[in-house]
């Protein structure tokens, strides 16, 4: 096994998706506790021994070892579903029971219905979000409370406060039930802000953003495995999952320094992932959906496969942000298409787009549109001006990275 | 070459995203020590909750410790002497983590 591979959060997904199923949703701490302790243990035990092989089956048969002894030791305990209480009540009936509860037909769909479960309508958005990150993906509490720029303790409440919601709604989500393509928007939406969270996230540690992007895609991934799941919107995410993804490994340079797309070197792009997000972006074009994801993806695909910064075709994308911006008018999407506009027209057409923007005041606190202001200045040779906005920028970055990058772009400025 | 036992010691409990860091580097530094000739017997971790402490007259429950610093492994190592068994026992990511290694030499006649 290589050293650098990590499968502890896939695996502790899976344990926990199939432990809570098999408990009941009700008794969800138990089944994250069974989780960890079935991880820890391996960890330790694989640390003197070795990794072996078939490890994700070796943990689910510790897994069902201790499934058995809990049980055994709690056979008369009500905590348990009538159901359940019923098959575990004779060490006959027990056995047999627990080896069909972990059949791979049963365990198949466990992290899907994890996943709708836990993008209840009930729950805030960024409740679900939080949980999926806890449950399906073996973030702590600190971790995604690090992520948010929130406190630890604020993070704990709020995934408390979900994990309780789920306990109370008695059952986990059923993926053949009638809500299902309501409730598959809100996974999509969960897993967007899951994605966007690594992209464009505010954090410091490029670690953590690189891990959840490939989380995002690792839960796609499942969406778009699951037939009545793979819609066209489903794929047209799963697209611009890739396409982000892709693209992370050329935002930084060595030095730890923040690039623009124009600078960033291609070659470090992931090949491999935007093939796939572009065979993802074919297969979301059947049907006449066009959703923000359609339009996200296919700007992010015009922009991936462009080999040079100069091959972009950026009157598509310029067309693309028209069709969006009749879609779901957004300022942030409007300063975006001011940018695309600018390397299509020029700087001065780019600046005449963000003066134009309706509900400008919305961007006030949001840096990339002064930085954006700034950046369009310069290029019009207004050094003074562009300092001015770039300086503003500068007071708005929200993390080390962002504000060296301003600081360098302020030093273009000049005296 | 004499042989020493290390008896790993941890005050704390790792979480398991811990553990699996540890992982790959204990595991690399148990393949060099193996290369280089050092490796008698890789060992095994011990259970960190149960366990029982026998003695004249009484039966507790362990693990035994002294300190909070309960055993939680054990090796047993090929020197050349006491100092280069304890060297070798500085580069185990274990110490790094913030576990104490006991090093100590195999009696022998």
């Amino acid at each position: 096994m290589e050293a650098n591979v990590s499968f502890y959060r896939s695996e502790s997904a899976r344990l926990v998706a199939a432990l809570t199923r098999i408990f009941g949703v009700e008794n969800l701490s138990l089944a994250e506790d069974v989780a960890q302790d079935t991880l820890a243990k391996a960890f330790e035990v694989w640390s003197y021994g070795g990794v072996p092989e078939h490890y994700s089956a070796l943990l689910m048969v510790a897994a069902k070892n201790r499934v058995l002894d809990a049980f055994r030791r709690e056979r008369t305990a009500s905590k348990w579903a009538p159901e359940l209480q019923h098959m575990i009540e004779s060490e006959w009936t027990l056995r047999p029971a627990v080896e069909e509860l972990f059949l791979p037909a049963a365990l198949k769909d466990d992290e899907l219905r994890m996943m709708f479960s836990c993008c209840h309508p009930q729950l805030a958005e960024e409740v679900q979000v939080a949980l999926i990150l806890n449950l399906l993906c073996g973030f702590g509490a600190e971790e995604i409370a690090r992520i948010n720029l929130a406190s630890t303790p604020a993070m704990q409440k709020r995934i408390s406060r979900g994990k309780r919601s789920l306990g109370e709604s008695r059952r986990l989500f059923e993926l053949t039930a009638d809500d299902f393509a309501a409730r598959l928007g809100a996974v999509h939406r969960a897993l967007y802000l899951l994605f966007s969270e690594g992209y464009h996230s505010a954090c410091e540690e490029s670690v953590i953003r690189v891990e959840l992007c490939r989380e995002a895609l690792r839960l796609i991934r499942q969406l778009v495995d699951h037939a009545p799941a793979a819609t066209s919107a489903t794929y047209a995410l799963a697209a611009l999952i890739c396409f982000g993804t892709a693209r992370l490994p050329g935002r930084m340079n060595e030095l730890g320094e923040l690039l623009v797309l124009a600078d960033q070197d291609r070659s470090r792009w992931d090949a491999q992932l935007i093939s796939e997000g572009l065979a993802l972006l074919d297969r979301s074009a059947s049907g006449s959906e066009l959703s923000e994801y359609h339009l996200e993806a296919t700007i992010a695909g015009l922009h991936t496969s462009a080999r040079r910064a100069e091959d972009t075709h950026w009157a598509e994308i310029v067309e693309l942000y028209d069709l969006y911006l009749r879609l779901r008018p957004s300022p942030v999407v409007a300063l975006n298409r001011a940018m695309a506009l600018a390397e299509l027209e020029g700087p001065v057409k780019g600046l005449e787009a963000i003066a134009a923007i309706s509900e400008v005041e919305r961007l006030r606190d949001y840096p990339f549109y002064a930085a954006a202001r700034g950046e369009l200045e310069l290029r019009c040779g207004q050094r003074a001006v562009a300092r001015d906005h770039l300086q503003a920028a500068l007071g708005l970055a929200r993390n080390s990275a962002e504000r060296r990058f301003l600081r360098r772009r302020i030093s273009e400025c000049g005296d | 070459m004499s042989q020493f036992v290390y008896l790993y010691r941890e005050s704390r409990t790792p979480t398991p995203k811990e553990l699996e860091s540890r992982m790959a580097s204990t595991l690399a530094w148990f393949r060099e020590l193996e290369q280089n000739g050092h490796l008698a017997v890789y060992g095994h971790p011990l259970n960190r909750t149960d366990g029982r402490v026998v003695k004249k007259g009484d039966v507790l429950d362990g693990p035994y410790a002294e300190t909070k610093d309960i055993v939680i492994g054990f090796s047993v190592i090929e020197a050349k002497d006491l100092d280069e068994a304890a060297r070798l026992a500085d580069s185990c990511p274990l110490v790094a983590a913030g576990c104490l290694i006991e090093v100590r030499p195999v009696l022998v006649l």
